[in-house]
């Protein structure tokens, strides 16, 4: 683990919020686009006008409660919201509704794994799910001069699902592959998008290491760290903030539970690529949480929870297991088609059927489809090439009818034409050969190339080549592969 | 006494009143005595009784996830005490980024 030979072991624990996919806030029916000018979109509700009352957003109360079941939660048959109290400029109402003691869900887990084996599958425990709502946002104008930061309440009120981890997390790559896989899932059941660009993912890290020394087991403090603004940043953070409290215990030997030894804060810095620590706010952790009196509880009945249950679809892991179980396709495989979202894996299966070949058709779908998705910005719903047509594509290829590089060229002009595959085809000049045609030209080549067909005799086989190379010359529409086979053959019956 | 003058400072502070020494006394006197009187409660035998989770007993109360229009900046702002074209302006804030 280190040079100077003391053990530990990582214990990290994830704070993810994630923006739910609503199309008005928690309390208000304020617009939550991304993007609008500033103070555009905030109503009397959600900038804390004295008098005003908030109802609950039912569709963010169906979407936390999906998140909860797909994550394995326990799901309270009653849950409330809870006032947590602070003062902060973008916090209008000085209090933010959340949720403390009956969140939505409790108890749940999320199973990680690595298709590079970097660690086993396993399962990270969740300790909660609650629903809650996004405060605004705050700029600090340097130009000002004034020291005057700068308030946008668009995005206060915003729905946020709050889904907090156990510290089973060991590693950096698995606090990534956590954030993937719960990215993914997210993505899946459709209750948000992730997109860390425009704050709809934000993820939070409690970590510390549990150091084995000669008197026993010892655990560093606990430092929460904030400002990672990608998983890269994340798996970064850690690696760098795991080794940093490795360093201190060295040096100063201080540990968690020691007299006047706290939780603190650390920001992330990605330029700098280190973690500095941030200015402690004093009595930040006394929120006086309160059940908020403008709200009405929420009751689910079992029959509600069981009907969400039924309508969560199949999850990206089933997904993953299937695509190998049932497809025979390598883990890696899958977790690439999954990766690209359930629309993807649809275009996937339909071809897979139809052509009779899983991987061919996972190899194509992962390299030219995905390729030409990636260039013109598009999804598999966009791709001009329906699902059945690159399978018919891809049978002429198994049935040795076009080449892989031929078949690149027919479907990329099938893609800019739009065209059938027989319109493409012939658009190329590509005709078939058939095996008369393709015998004649072998023995021509043989019979031209004395010196060649000497080498080959002579156990040199990669001299084949030349002829392979003459043929493509004459017919461009030569399998090069039938060509050697049948050139080979050709040259061992005439020796004997 | 239900409460400390250290316990009537702490709330003052996290509610940001600044109170002078008389006032905190007389917070300490009159907050304490809201406490003894809550703590009637205590004699009440609730063995058995379910929590309550709200005033009210109403459950479901929603609103249907539809978009609709917002304030137009101009009004938002218009209590504003310090403002720009765009934004609230208050002081810096520090502490984070
Ligand atoms: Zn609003």
């Amino acid at each position: 683990m280190s040079d100077t030979g003391l053990a530990y072991e990582i214990w990290i624990g994830l704070e993810v919020h994630v923006q739910l996919l609503t199309e008005s806030k928690l309390f208000c029916g304020c617009s939550t686009r991304f993007g609008a000018p500033p103070n555009t979109q905030t109503c009397p509700v959600c900038i804390g006008m004295p008098g005003v009352l908030p109802v609950m957003n039912r569709r963010a109360v169906e979407l936390a409660l999906r998140a909860a079941l797909a994550l394995n939660c326990q799901i309270a048959r009653l849950t409330k919201w809870d006032r947590k109290q602070y003062y902060y400029p973008d916090l209008p109402k000085g209090y933010q509704i959340s949720q403390y003691d009956l969140p939505i869900g409790l108890d749940g887990h999320l199973e990680i794994e690595d298709p590079k084996g970097r660690f086993p599958r396993k399962q990270i425990r969740i300790q909660r799910v609650h629903l809650e709502e996004d405060a605004g946002k705050s700029m600090h104008d340097e130009k000002a001069g004034l020291a005057d930061s700068r308030i946008d309440l668009n995005r206060a009120g915003t729905p946020l699902l709050e889904i907090v981890s156990r510290p089973d997390i060991r590693s950096p790559e698995e606090a990534k592959a956590y954030l993937e896989e719960l990215k993914l899932l997210m993505w899946y059941l459709g209750v948000s998008d992730c997109n860390m660009q425009e704050g709809s993912l934000r993820v939070d890290a409690n970590v510390n290491i549990q150091i084995s020394t000669p008197d026993g087991p010892v655990a560093t403090p606990i430092v929460e760290v904030k400002n990672m603004n990608s998983f890269r940043a994340v798996e970064r953070a850690m690696a760098y903030e795991v080794q940093r409290q490795y360093e201190e215990y060295l040096r100063t030997g201080r540990k968690k539970g020691d007299p006047g030894v706290h939780k603190t804060t650390w920001l992330w810095d990605d330029g700098a690529e280190i973690t500095r620590p941030m200015r402690s706010k004093e009595e930040s952790s006394d929120y006086r949480y309160f059940p908020d009196p403008d709200l009405a509880p929420v009751v689910f009945t079992e029959e509600e929870i069981e009907s969400a249950r039924q309508a969560l679809g199949e999850l990206p892991a089933s997904l993953r297991r299937r695509l190998q179980t049932d497809w025979g396709l390598p883990a890696y495989d899958a977790e690439v088609l999954v990766g690209q979202g359930q629309p993807f894996v649809d275009y996937f299966l339909q071809t897979a059927q139809s052509c009779g070949d899983p991987k061919l058709a996972s190899n194509w779908m992962q390299q030219d489809v995905l390729r030409l998705l990636n260039e013109r910005g598009i999804t598999i719903q966009q791709y001009p090439v329906s699902a059945e047509e690159l399978a018919r594509l891809l049978s002429k290829v198994r049935q040795g009818g076009l080449t892989t590089s031929r078949a690149r060229e027919v479907l990329a002009r099938m893609v800019a034409d739009g065209c059938s595959m027989e319109a493409a085809i012939q658009a190329l000049g590509i005709t078939e050969v058939d095996e008369s045609e393709l015998l004649a030209l072998c023995e021509q080549l043989v019979r031209e190339n004395p010196k060649t067909v000497a080498e080959v005799r002579q156990g040199k086989l990669k001299a084949i080549g030349a002829l392979v190379g003459q043929a493509k010359k004459k017919n461009p529409n030569v399998d090069p592969a039938r060509v050697q086979q049948s050139c080979l053959k050709l040259i061992q019956e005439s020796g004997q | 006494m239900a409460i400390s003058r250290e316990e009537v400072q702490k709330v003052a502070l996290l509610g940001r009143l600044l109170l002078d020494p008389q006032e905190v006394d007389i917070m300490t006197t009159q907050l304490g005595r809201v406490l003894d009187y809550m703590a009637l409660l205590r004699e009440v035998d609730t063995e058995g009784v379910q929590p309550m989770a709200h005033a009210v007993e109403m459950a479901n109360v929603f609103r249907e996830d539809r978009a609709e229009p917002s304030l137009s900046r101009e009004l938002a702002l218009a209590n504003a005490p310090h403002r720009d074209e765009e934004c609230y302006r208050v002081p810096a804030v520090l502490g984070e980024v």
